[in-house]
């Protein structure tokens, strides 16, 4: 069911810097001119290798809100991601994220956005701390926001264990940490919940629940799918390549 | 993309059918006239003797590799320039850059075959045969990159960078390995060095190489460049088919 | 973030890789001396061949731990989707190649004093004009890591990384392997005037090749 969405309340002007570092500490004051379209593909298609991952694949996505991408395995929902991200190039078609058009340029909406892929983007030979404060610096951040996203996801008590040795799970919080400590208008989020336990799927649920608060529009790819709906204003589903909405009843 | 491009895009032959033909016509009457003129017309080197034919083969040969590569590196920067960028110069860049490989390992082989004879040896340190065989590589790795299978327009970009990596590298190729033989003591005894004052008959010989290369290479460039909007055409037609297939099956597993 | 600050970032934490992971040591310099031994073995360390051919010998084997150091610089960009999350936190492509090259270049200077030392001892080399070796090694070390680095990342995005590189790689590099070998021989025959121009075509390789880095890096990084 299509919830209105909720009115923005991120601080964003030109002149001053983005306020970096986790929700928490940002100003929820200011009102701020609300986006209305985040996303907008049309006939997008996506290749890998040769392989037409994305078929002609269609949707819009407005501001605020969490959105539910569901589908079989293989069905394109992971390339969606990668796409709207900016790290895959288009084939054909039209996309545009978080006003950028993706066919032109794919490269200066991405610190706008965060991506929880199934890999971690981090080193294997580096610590949590390390691999967050790396992440965060790298981002333009400081090392602050990345304590501050590290401790919000409980990752304090294994702050110095390399990523090599991190459980799934761990490595999952690790990579949602590095997600939140950019800050994004736009999360992408694919399968997160696999790996976790059952306190991290707390965790992780109310951090969906934080970031629609926080006017954030969040896209969640997931097989979770009684969880994930509940928290899901939308559901589309993918399917050989293409997008399907679902219509609530 | 701009409808310019996507129009350029489509362009099926690098030259239109009645010049392709007169091209063809042309190089099969300039080798003709190059194999009468270099066996027979031509006199033998007062040195060398009959072996120093080869060299109508051998420096013609030569040239049109270094065509070849300096029309690859043209096509790369016309790809890259936006305003340029269409498919026809990456297809023209692919295509001259496979025969001006061809060319380099013929241009090495008749150095090698011509050097035999004179020499006495198979191959020889000279700096223009070790500059062609470091080109014959360079060449070999960008088509290795172009033959891997990726989003055309992926390996067009690829391919055009690597070209041009590869066109800065020669002359400091060339340079280096010039100076390097020359510093060498036995350079100067294994130089098969072009006679300066080589007789009418034999610079007229020379000249109708050059043409008939000239033009062997020209159409040698249309066809491959004909072969390569086909096999782009083909995977256009697989694409399609296979996205046709993959949301068919995709409709078909629906829950 | 500045450019230099960006490309601090990214080589120290190369380094820090490096510093624990201790690839380069337990495995490229053991490689790079089993090489030099092998020389040994193939040239017959008694007829007095060895010291002669030494600078080029030398450079051969680093030029193949190169390889695999290079390799290894991307290979761990590869590992658990790393490339993709460098790309995402919005660097400029040209401080990732900068920091990678820079990194690289530390690596292989380590691995190039360790390699000289032992080909001065197992070869039986005279040591002589150790400015111009210095000179020349750094500047050849820059010409190798900058082309190295932009070939590594065309490389490793693709499927036959390990086989590609050397064949893409090798034969660009042919005027520094010149360059370098008749730079060390000249310093070492004691003619270090003769060294100093190809010093000179070094230093040109490094700058030219650094800024076709610094400009073909972004494109290439970016199509994965």
């Amino acid at each position: 069911m299509r919830t209105r969405p909720v009115p923005l309340t991120i601080r964003r002007t030109v002149a001053e810097p983005r306020p970096r570092g986790f929700a928490a500490d940002r100003d929820a004051s200011l009102p701020l001119t609300p986006v209305s379209s985040v996303v907008r593909l049309r006939s997008a298609v996506c290749l890998l290798g040769r392989f037409p991952a994305l078929a002609g694949l269609d949707l819009d996505l407005d501001a605020g809100g969490v959105v539910l991408l569901s589908g079989p395995n293989g069905a394109g929902k992971t390339t969606l991601l990668k796409l709207l991200a900016g790290l895959l190039p288009l084939h054909s078609g039209e996309a545009t994220v978080l006003g950028t058009d993706l066919g032109l340029d794919r490269r200066s909406h991405r610190r706008r956005l965060a991506l929880v892929g199934h890999d971690t983007g981090c080193y294997d030979d580096l610590t949590v701390r390390e691999n967050l404060r790396f992440a965060a610096r790298a981002a333009g951040g400081h090392a602050g926001s990345a304590d501050a996203a590290m401790h919000r996801l409980g990752l304090d008590p294994i702050a110095d264990v390399v990523h090599a040795r991190l459980s799934a799970g761990q490595r999952r919080r690790l990579a949602l940490a590095v997600a939140l400590g950019r800050d994004p208008e736009l999360l992408l989020l694919d399968e997160p919940h696999a790996g976790l336990d059952a306190e991290g799927r707390e965790v992780l649920d109310a951090l969906l629940r934080d970031a629609r608060a926080e006017g954030r529009t969040v896209l969640v790819a997931s097989h979770e799918l009684d969880r994930t709906r509940a928290l899901a204003d939308r559901e589309v589903v993918v399917r050989g390549g293409r997008a399907y909405p679902v219509e609530a009843a | 993309m701009n409808t310019t491009a996507a129009a350029a895009d489509a362009r099926t032959r690098l030259l239109p059918k009645g010049l392709g033909r007169t091209v063809d016509a042309l190089t099969l009457v300039a080798i003709g006239a190059l194999v009468v003129f270099g066996l027979v017309i031509a006199p033998p080197d007062a040195v060398q003797g009959d072996a120093q034919r080869i060299m109508y083969l051998h420096v013609p040969a030569a040239w049109a590799m270094y065509l070849a590569f300096f029309v690859t590196t043209l096509a790369s920067v016309l790809w890259l320039v936006p305003r340029t960028r269409s498919m026809v110069w990456d297809r023209v860049a692919g295509s001259s850059a496979e025969i001006g490989l061809i060319l380099t390992g013929l241009t090495l082989v008749l150095g090698s075959l011509w050097g035999r004879p004179i020499w006495g040896v198979w191959w020889a340190w000279d700096a223009r045969l070790v500059t062609t065989a470091v080109l014959f590589f360079l060449y070999l790795g960008l088509l290795a990159l172009r033959a891997i299978p990726a989003d055309p327009n992926v390996r067009a970009r690829r391919s055009a960078i690597t070209a041009l990596i590869v066109f800065i590298d020669v002359p400091i190729v060339h340079f280096s390995v010039n100076w390097w033989r020359t510093l060498h003591q036995e350079a100067t005894v294994f130089n098969p060095e072009l006679n300066p004052q080589i007789e009418g008959t034999m610079a007229l010989t020379l000249w109708i190489g050059v043409l008939a290369f000239t033009l062997l290479y020209l159409a040698l460039l249309d066809r491959r460049y004909r072969l390569a909007t086909l096999e782009e055409g083909l995977a256009e037609r697989e694409l399609d088919a296979a996205i046709e297939a993959r949301v068919t099956a995709g409709a078909g597993g629906a829950a | 973030m500045s450019l230099l600050a960006e490309v601090r970032l990214v080589a120290a934490k190369d380094l820090r890789i490096e510093a624990r992971s201790r690839v380069l040591l337990a495995q490229v310099l053991p490689f790079g001396a089993i090489v030099v031994l092998l020389f040994a073995f193939a040239l017959d360390p008694d007829r007095g061949v060895l010291a002669r051919v030494a600078p080029g010998l030398f450079w051969i084997a680093v030029l193949l731990a190169a390889l695999l150091a290079i390799g290894r610089a991307f290979a761990l960009e590869q590992a658990h989707g790393a490339r993709d999350g460098l790309r995402l936190a919005g660097l400029d492509p040209a401080s990732v190649f900068l920091g990678k090259a820079a990194a690289i270049v530390v690596q292989l200077l380590v691995l190039e004093v360790v390699l000289g030392l032992g080909v001065v001892v197992l070869y039986g080399v005279d040591l002589r004009g150790g400015a111009v070796l210095a000179v020349a090694a750094v500047a050849a070390t820059l010409g190798l890591a900058s082309t190295g680095t932009l070939y590594g990342v065309l490389a490793a995005g693709l499927r036959a990384r390990e086989t590609l590189l050397p064949l893409l790689l090798l034969p660009v590099l042919a005027p520094v392997m010149l360059g370098a070998t008749r730079a060390f021989e000249d310093a070492l025959d004691g003619a270090t005037a003769d060294a100093w121009p190809w010093v000179a075509l070094l230093v040109v390789f490094a700058l030219l090749y650094t800024g076709v880095g610094m400009l073909a890096f972004g494109p290439l990084w970016e199509d994965a």
